[in-house]
């Protein structure tokens, strides 16, 4: 049987999420599917077609979808799940909300969040904010997981030429209504697949000195920005900047941690960077374990001489 | 109206857990345990709609070991009415978690189920969402803001790209996230009396429900080590060694 991916997108561009997954989805089977559910998404669609690996593209273009309320789009996810040994899809907030619903209307468990696939039936995630890794076996008929898309690498955008289907049915639980939304809007990468991100933490203080000292760094480096929950909580700078074990997962090249002490629960969300730089005046700072760099200094003096320097 | 909320008898997030040598788990013995962080969020977040008179009476039930009752207690002393413990000493998946509290919000006619979004030991993030789906109802999952509006209520939820709101007609799934409130402190007085609100005891089996999921963790390792980095002593030190050892910028 075949394997359901569910794509990430925001009904004009598909994200980087859905390739990593459809990358976690060949390791667990070889025909690939991929359903596109929104409104308006033709070109979702159009660009999930071209990506490598995929055989088949499903398209569920309705209103009913178009902020894929977790109510509808699990109804429609269980009604095309006859036809697929697996259901994956992106350990995304989009992921994380429907994806178990779709499980229980299927009464089946689900695995969440995996790092790596041993066999079709057999996973390696993260618990206890990382500090361990289970090995789950599941003797499921349809295995539902989640993936962690930073352990997989994306697969290639270009070169696919898989068949678009359009799916009929239009499911409306009448359960929810979407009422209003408040994005971000940043010029920078986004926070899980930008190849440098500068964090900031409880020491910025305030808003304005992540705008001073953190956001000149960042956009001399064409990094994103993170911070840590104290700086979240605090309202420095609005959630969904939170990297940690509760907040976004981030694995760049270069993670750049400024005034953060390196709680676990942080260090679950961006200690599978490759290489960790941690400013911080206190040396025994917990940051210092990860770190491949540490450098003591006060970060009101070491951020705005290392921006000036690069 | 009614609130039923679940609270997970969890390792407490201070600690930090060690693998077994033999790799069948974490090492549990003699660590402090505490309520899942997030279940205490959506206690106090009963507590609130209570105190603002759109709660009447709050119900909070944890599926576990006997222990778990210190956390049911803890609840109550924070202002939660009554405890339904369903003692089991299996593995508590969320599954057979939400079909559990599935038969008991409706024996109660709860009109708000609040959960935590994940309980900090399995990292699942799964139960609430199971829950709403098994009850056919909708679901506000990683909620910041919540507003009972007659029969309905409107979650804000932190989403990856910033915030959503939904209005659900009632009865209705929450699931708590960090910024929706902050949990108080019990006063000495809410403990001892926590100590004489009604506890009630059940198994999995009164639900009719079997514990047994066919999802099995065959083998707990240790996360790979960092290896030990360098303290750099200076800015253009850390320059130096970003451009020529590490070559990421
Ligand atoms: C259920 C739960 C979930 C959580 N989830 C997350 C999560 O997803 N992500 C997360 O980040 N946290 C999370 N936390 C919180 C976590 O436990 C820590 O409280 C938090 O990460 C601390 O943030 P911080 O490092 O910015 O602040 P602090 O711990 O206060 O650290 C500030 C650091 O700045 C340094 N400093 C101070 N002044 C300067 C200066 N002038 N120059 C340089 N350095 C300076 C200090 O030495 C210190 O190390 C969670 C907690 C709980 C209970
Ligand atoms: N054994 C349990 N007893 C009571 N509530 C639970 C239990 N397991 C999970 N929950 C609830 O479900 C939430 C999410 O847990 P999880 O889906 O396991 O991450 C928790 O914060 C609790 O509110």
């Amino acid at each position: 049987m075949a394997i359901l991916v569910y794509a990430e997108h925001d009904n004009n561009e598909l994200k980087k999420a859905t390739l990593s997954t459809i990358a976690a989805a060949e390791k667990m089977g070889s025909d690939v599917h991929v359903l596109v559910a929104g409104s308006g998404c033709q070109s979702v669609a159009d660009a999930a077609a071209k990506a490598s690996g995929v055989s088949k593209v499903l398209l569920a273009d309705n209103a009913a979808y178009e902020y894929q309320l977790a109510e509808n789009v699990a109804l429609l996810v269980k009604d095309l799940a006859g036809d697929y040994s697996h259901i994956v899809a992106p350990a995304t907030t989009t992921g994380k909300n429907f994806m178990p619903r779709v499980a229980a209307l299927l009464d089946v468990s689900m695995i969440s969040d995996i790092t790596a696939v041993v066999d079709a039936k057999t996973f390696e995630r993260p618990i206890y904010a990382g500090n361990a890794v289970a090995t789950v076996q599941t003797s499921e008929d349809k295995v539902i997981v989640t993936v962690r898309t930073t352990a997989f690498d994306a697969v290639v955008a270009e070169g696919g030429s898989a068949s678009v289907e359009t799916v009929a049915t239009v499911e409306d639980a009448g359960k929810s209504n979407f009422v209003s939304e408040e994005l971000a809007k940043s010029d920078r990468p986004e926070l899980t697949s930008a190849e440098i991100v500068v964090s900031g933490g409880r020491a910025l203080q305030n808003g304005e000195n992540f705008t001073k000292y953190i956001e000149p760094l960042a956009d001399k480096l064409g990094a994103a920005v993170g911070a840590s929950r104290a700086a979240v909580d605090a309202g420095y700078v609005p959630n969904d900047m939170q990297v940690g074990q509760t907040g976004k997962i981030v694995a760049p090249q270069l993670y750049i941690a400024a005034g953060i002490s390196g709680a676990i629960q942080h260090l679950a969300g961006m200690k599978d960077s490759k290489t960790i730089v941690a400013i911080n005046n206190d040396p025994e700072a917990p940051i210092a374990s990860v770190a491949d760099y540490f450098l003591e200094a006060d970060l009101y003096d070491a951020l705005p001489e290392l921006t000036s320097k690069l | 109206m009614k609130a039923l909320v679940a609270v997970k008898r969890v390792i407490d997030y201070n600690v930090k857990v060690r693998v077994k040598a033999d790799n069948s788990g974490v090492d549990l013995s003699n660590t402090k345990m505490s309520i899942n962080p997030f279940c205490e969020i959506a206690v106090e977040e009963a507590v609130r709609l209570k105190e603002a008179g759109v709660i009447d009476e709050i119900i909070v039930a944890s599926i576990g070991p006997k222990e778990a009752q210190e956390q049911i207690r803890a609840a109550l002393a924070l202002g939660a009415d009554r405890g339904i413990l369903v003692q089991t000493d299996d593995k508590a998946y969320p599954l057979q978690v939400a079909k559990i509290l599935k038969s008991i919000a409706e024996s109660e006619g709860t009109d708000i189920i609040l959960l935590g979004k994940q309980a900090i030991d399995d990292d699942n993030n799964q139960t609430g969402q199971m829950l709403a789906a098994l009850m056919g109802i909708g679901q506000g999952t990683f909620a910041s803001e919540v507003k009972v509006e007659g029969d309905k209520v409107n979650v804000t939820r932190e989403i990856d790209g910033g915030l959503q709101t939904v209005a659900l007609p009632l009865p209705a799934v929450i699931t708590t996230d960090l910024r929706l409130n902050e949990p108080r402190y019990a006063k000495l007085p809410n403990i001892m009396k926590a100590k004489k609100k009604p506890l009630d005891e059940k198994t999995p089996a009164d639900f009719g429900v079997d514990m047994t999921s066919k999802q099995t963790i065959t083998k707990v390792t240790p996360p790979p080590e960092r290896s030990a980095g360098v303290k750099v002593g200076s800015v253009d030190e850390l320059i130096d060694k970003l451009r020529n050892e590490a070559k990421v910028i």
